[in-house]
């Protein structure tokens, strides 16, 4: 029934403390959710003091000096560093971001940084996303026509490109989903709100020809309707897109068909 | 032995599960609607109560005697239950993991909704009838 327990590896202890902001001007103190699969040990926080004078603006700059300078074997995924790749989506100072668009100065008192809430961590700060993108998969993420390919583009009115705005941007940082109480509970069948958003990008593709097919994919207690517009995707979001908005039209199209 | 099944499968395999129950926007829009439903219904059955504050019990059966208040009661108690199975069984589903305890409880509930509505439908009926 309610699980009362908590899973393995919930209690998580306190670890060591560097601190390597001897004589700093601007000292900066960084809490960071640590955990190995090899030493059989339950996650601790480490605790870096470090100097701001040292690195860049961002979260990112500083977790990278601290790999670089201070502690090789911290663990998180990063890439581009400029808000496009979705790697170095973790949970700062209590809400799910990037680290590279994350200002330092944002941040009151510590940083606290944990990996994405309610997802298997791999180690560190990197999150297990195997199923998240296996339900990615599930919806199909490509144009699907049923007329035999054109000899040239696939064209689309101005209005309809405008109805992708504000979808296409997403970069699949899961930020959103992760930060939805909907799919920590139900998160085995709950699509939450990344995956469904990627869903109505392409139901509302006019160059689509499959988008009955997507709805009745969608079309589930669980896949679809877990969502009770908690509206913590569209706060999370760090590009600024709106999920839970994605997913209101789904459901306006369900009815609107019946 | 459950991990096992669980490793062993494509992550696909998992996500995919039994596929779509093709089903629930019935339920979510019923759920939608009878709440707007609820609004004038909920406001006409609280003032009328208040309306017979300190009243006795002849006033308050003079009052749902009347047809309009015993369709408004009858259709308060409907749209109400309506209402709370259709909710109640949302919740259940959100946090009960276990799929035998989910039925069974889901199942209780309904019964409940509906056995108290009936009891509602049937008490404004003898009234408004005078059985």
């Amino acid at each position: 029934m309610v699980e009362f327990n908590l899973p393995a590896n919930s209690k998580v202890g306190v670890g060591k403390t560097i601190n390597a902001a001897s004589g700093a001007k601007r000292a900066k103190t960084f809490k960071i959710y640590r955990w190995s699969p090899d030493d059989g040990q339950n996650p601790r926080v480490d605790t870096y003091v470090v100097d701001l004078d040292k690195f860049g603006p961002m979260i990112l700059d500083a977790i990278i000096y601290i790999k670089n300078n201070i502690d090789s074997t911290l663990t998180f995924r990063r890439s581009c560093r400029e808000g496009i790749c979705g790697s170095c989506a973790m949970n700062i100072d209590g809400t799910n971001t990037l680290a590279c668009l994350k200002a330092i100065e944002e941040v009151k008192g510590d940083v606290k940084i944990y990996p994405l809430p309610h997802m298997p961590v791999v180690k560190d700060l990197v999150p297990d996303l195997k199923h998240i993108y296996a339900q990615l998969a599930s919806i199909k993420p490509w144009l699907q026509s049923q007329s035999p390919a054109p000899s040239r583009e696939r064209l689309q009115s101005p209005e309809d490109r405008a109805k992708l705005d504000g979808l296409y941007e997403c970069i699949l940082c899961f930020c959103c989903s992760t930060s939805c109480p909907s799919y920590w509970w139900n998160g085995d069948r709950y699509l939450g709100p990344s995956i469904l958003l990627q869903a109505y990008r392409w139901i509302v593709d006019s160059r689509d020809e499959m988008t009955g097919e997507r709805l009745d994919n969608l079309e589930d207690p669980f896949r679809l309707y877990r969502c009770h517009t908690i509206m913590n995707c569209t706060k999370a979001c760090p590009k600024g897109l709106n999920p839970a908005k994605a997913i209101a039209e789904i459901k306006k199209l369900m009815v609107q068909r019946r | 032995m459950a991990s096992n099944s669980k490793t062993l499968r494509s992550p696909l395999q998992i996500a995919r599960g039994l596929g779509s129950a093709k089903h629930g926007t019935e339920h979510w829009w019923h759920q939608r609607v009878t709440a707007i439903a609820l609004v004038p219904l909920t406001i006409w059955f609280v003032f009328g109560v208040i309306r017979h504050l300190g009243a006795d019990h002849a006033a308050f059966v003079a009052w749902l005697e009347s047809p309009f208040s015993a369709l408004m009661m009858v259709l308060t108690a409907v749209v109400t239950f309506h209402h709370a199975q259709a909710g109640l069984q949302v919740v259940i589903e959100d946090y009960v993991h276990n799929e035998m305890a989910k039925i069974l409880s889901i199942l209780a509930v309904k019964a409940l909704c509906f056995v108290l509505g009936a009891a509602c439908v049937i008490a404004v009926l003898k009234i408004s009838f005078g059985a």
